[in-house]
């Protein structure tokens, strides 16, 4: 069906621009930028004035197919993904067990494909059951559709392994997705250290764990010449050796979670387990630091980092309660404080959600553009609300911003020009 | 009288006044305890629960004494090997007990902010009797009432608090407590056992116990767990003592009538030199347990009557 979007201000991250606009849909794709009148029989959508960007492509989401499905199913995460503007979700590994297989590849692929209203793709593991050892089939896994390969939290630990299996991803082009953050000042850690880590008594980590394991990663990635991303860089300190790598030309790139560029570590408050995350919450400095560095570019990518926990697994003790909060839906709505604050403007903010991400993996998504796939998400970004962590179509709730005022409604998203969420398929979250 | 509390969780949430009212309360018991007649009936009729996720014998001894004195019916439950050995999580294990009616919950466990996470699920006075690394309120309390006994205020001290500050409670509750109180706080410990950020507390920290001891009018010693000494945070016990142990030379730095204190239990040889634990001339180590009874008794007191008071402002709320 053919649909024509009028009256929207479009944002396009490619050109870095935002202006008022038509737009038409037309088989699947976006056929025509700044039409001037709605094509006989089409569908008229008026956005009035709001605005309409190209959907989020969310790197790392955890869904809990196999193994947790009690947690989020691909049907759950895909509901919340529809309604929270993100049109694809770059699937996480961290399964249980773990994705790292061809044959378990193709399975998710053909359960994923009929339960989500949005584009799921898999990332699979860069070593065999995340364990550090031995590399998965990373050709075969690049044929049934990985896009990326990374053992998520799980850093390996054993040098000689990873440069092989870097050496070997390398050599097919794949993209390999790091967690850089030592693993051995990290044991046991559940928040950053401090003055409010002491204060609260809890075990900490010192920010220089991530310098320290990104140091090591970027050496290897010069001695193989991999592509590569580091899944989340959230303090200062991290982001000169990220820039020293870009300007010497390594094919190198960094993302950050919404939560790292909108919590700090003492929202921790009074021991709230929603704000537990891996890395856990940094200072307001670091987070200052790392708003400045997606607003430079320096830090290419925003991500939800949508992990699922059951109320069981956090209501405990916060060093005994599970890491990840859920972000699909509020993704977008955190990340319109960045722009209400006047730190990035929206055409930075999808180049950062959209357009970066999906050039990344080599994706046609995230543009606005003729011919482009038709995966948009329109919004409202100074629409505001109270969240209730009930409402969220996630099987778990699990979220720091749960009854906190926030601004940026999604009104509808498209999905290869079909409308999955909007006034039609449900209401606006 | 200022004391509007509902839970004791921790020193951080009270105020100078509130502090100043518990230890008057305390002082009052001190006097109630040295009689051969003990008891009093603010408790009576009320049960107090005693749950201790970890074990202990001072503590858990010294709460039952005090509300046995206070005539409240005490119940010891020993969690260590009770229900969370099968699989009950601590919010069950608080609902579950909380169906009974208690007014008075004392709870010790091994992780912080446990204690906050079960008095946000029950509806009767919660008392924290240590939370993993996070406070020790009455042992903070305990030893307040201590030093005010002993020199008189508990303002304007130079207090030196010596050892593994960074897995410590009793250090934690203690420097919120001085700091409360405006006096002058010193740490004094090796940096892989003092807590990150630590200065930014307004306390002053050394590694040195020369330096660190100097001019102090108050000594504090704090327990080395076993489990530190094996060469993962200090080198071993011997070194350890012999650079943060205490003995005569290293207290001969501080003030000619500086006091010592130590929560308990001691490492005698460790941490402490035995001849300085036993000096009844410097030494309050003892008068800090008989002070444990009383500080918990006005603590236990004091909640109880908010607690009475809010149940009362419920009941007059329904008939309205």
């Amino acid at each position: 069906m053919t649909i024509y979007l009028e009256n929207a201000r479009l944002i396009d991250p490619e050109a870095g621009t935002e202006r008022h606009g038509n737009l038409i849909l037309d088989g699947g794709v976006i056929a025509l930028v700044d039409a001037l009148s709605a094509p006989k029989g089409a569908r008229i959508i008026d956005c009035g004035g709001k605005c309409l960007a190209p959907g989020i492509v969310d790197i790392g989401v955890k869904v809990g197919e196999p193994g947790e499905r009690h947690k989020e199913s691909f049907r759950s995460a895909g509901l919340a993904a529809a309604a929270g503007g993100v049109t694809t979700m770059i699937v996480r590994p961290d399964t249980t067990p773990a994705l790292d297989t061809p044959e378990m590849l193709e399975f998710v692929t053909r359960r994923a494909a009929s339960a989500s209203p949005v584009r799921i793709r898999h990332m699979a593991a860069l070593t065999k059951g995340r364990a550090g050892r031995e590399m998965t089939e990373i050709g075969f896994l690049l044929d049934a559709g990985a896009v990326a390969f990374t053992d998520c939290d799980h850093v390996v630990t054993d040098t000689k392994v990873l440069s092989r299996a870097l050496t070997y991803a390398r050599s097919l082009g794949a993209l390999v997705i790091g967690h850089p953050q030592d693993p051995g000042l990290s044991a046991g850690a559940a928040v950053t250290t401090g003055k409010f880590a002491s204060l609260r008594g809890l075990p900490g980590v010192s920010p220089m764990a991530e310098p320290m394991c990104l140091d090591r990663d970027l050496a290897l990635v010069e001695m193989t010449g991999v592509r590569w991303h580091a899944d989340q860089i959230t303090c200062a300190r991290s982001l000169p050796a990220l820039e020293r790598a870009k300007a010497n030309g390594l094919d190198v790139t960094a993302g950050v979670s919404i939560h790292h560029l909108t919590l700090n570590d003492l929202d921790v408050g009074d021991y709230r387990t929603f704000f537990k995350v891996k890395p856990p919450l940094r200072d307001e400095q670091d987070r200052l630091a790392v708003v400045e560095a997606v607003a430079s570019g320096l830090i290419d990518i925003i991500s939800s980092m949508h992990t699922p926990q059951d109320e069981e697994s956090k209501r405990l003790p916060y060093e005994d309660a599970a890491s990840g909060a859920v972000a699909l839906q509020t993704l977008l709505p955190a990340a319109m404080r960045l722009y209400q604050s006047g730190h990035i403007d929206l055409p930075q903010l999808f180049r950062a959600l959209s357009l970066n991400p999906a050039k990344r993996l080599g994706l046609p998504q995230g543009r606005l553009a003729e011919g482009a796939p038709a995966d948009l998400v329109l919004f409202d970004p100074d629409a505001p609300f109270v969240l209730d962590r009930f409402t969220l179509r996630s099987k778990s709730k699990n979220t720091p911003f749960d009854g906190q005022r926030m601004e940026g409604k999604v009104l509808a998203t498209f999905v290869g020009g079909q409308q999955v969420f909007g006034p039609d398929q449900g209401e606006a979250a | 009288m200022s004391f509007r509390a509902r839970h004791l969780l921790g020193i951080e949430h009270l105020a100078p006044d509130e502090i100043r009212t518990i230890l008057d309360l305390a002082d009052q018991y001190v006097d109630l305890n040295r009689r051969t007649i003990k008891r009093t009936d603010a408790l009576a009729g009320m049960t107090q629960i005693n749950m201790f996720f970890e074990n202990s014998t001072r503590t858990q001894s010294s709460f039952e004494l005090a509300g046995k004195r206070l005539g409240a019916d005490v119940m010891n439950m020993t969690m260590a090997q009770s229900s969370v050995k099968k699989g009950e999580t601590l919010i069950d294990t608080a609902l579950t007990l909380n169906a009974m009616h208690p007014d008075l919950l004392v709870v010790r466990h091994g992780a912080s902010g446990a204690v906050n996470l079960l008095a946000s699920k029950v509806n009767c006075a919660v008392l924290n009797a240590g939370d993993g690394r996070h406070e020790h309120p009455t042992q903070a309390l305990l030893d307040a009432l201590t030093i005010r006994r002993a020199k008189g205020r508990i303002h304007r001290l130079t207090v030196a608090i010596c050892g593994d500050i960074a897995h410590s409670r009793v250090a934690r509750s203690n420097l919120i407590l001085l700091g409360k109180m405006e006096n002058r706080v010193r740490l004094i410990g090796p940096p892989t056992l003092m807590p990150a950020g630590v200065a930014e507390f307004g306390c002053e920290v050394y590694d040195d116990m020369a330096a660190g001891l100097k001019d102090a009018d108050v000594v504090m010693m704090l327990r080395l767990q076993k489990e530190r000494m094996d060469g993962g945070f200090i080198p071993s016990e011997r070194e350890y003592f012999h650079r943060f142990g205490l003995d005569a030379e290293k207290l001969a730095h501080a003030k000619p009538d500086a006091i010592v204190m130590h929560p308990g239990p001691m490492n005698r040889g460790v941490e402490i030199d035995g001849t300085i634990a036993d000096d009844i001339n410097r030494s309050v180590i003892q008068e800090q347990v008989e002070m444990g009874v009383a500080v918990r008794m006005a603590c236990m007191d004091l909640l109880a009557r908010n607690l009475r008071a809010e149940r009362g402002r419920a009941a007059l709320g329904t008939m309205v």
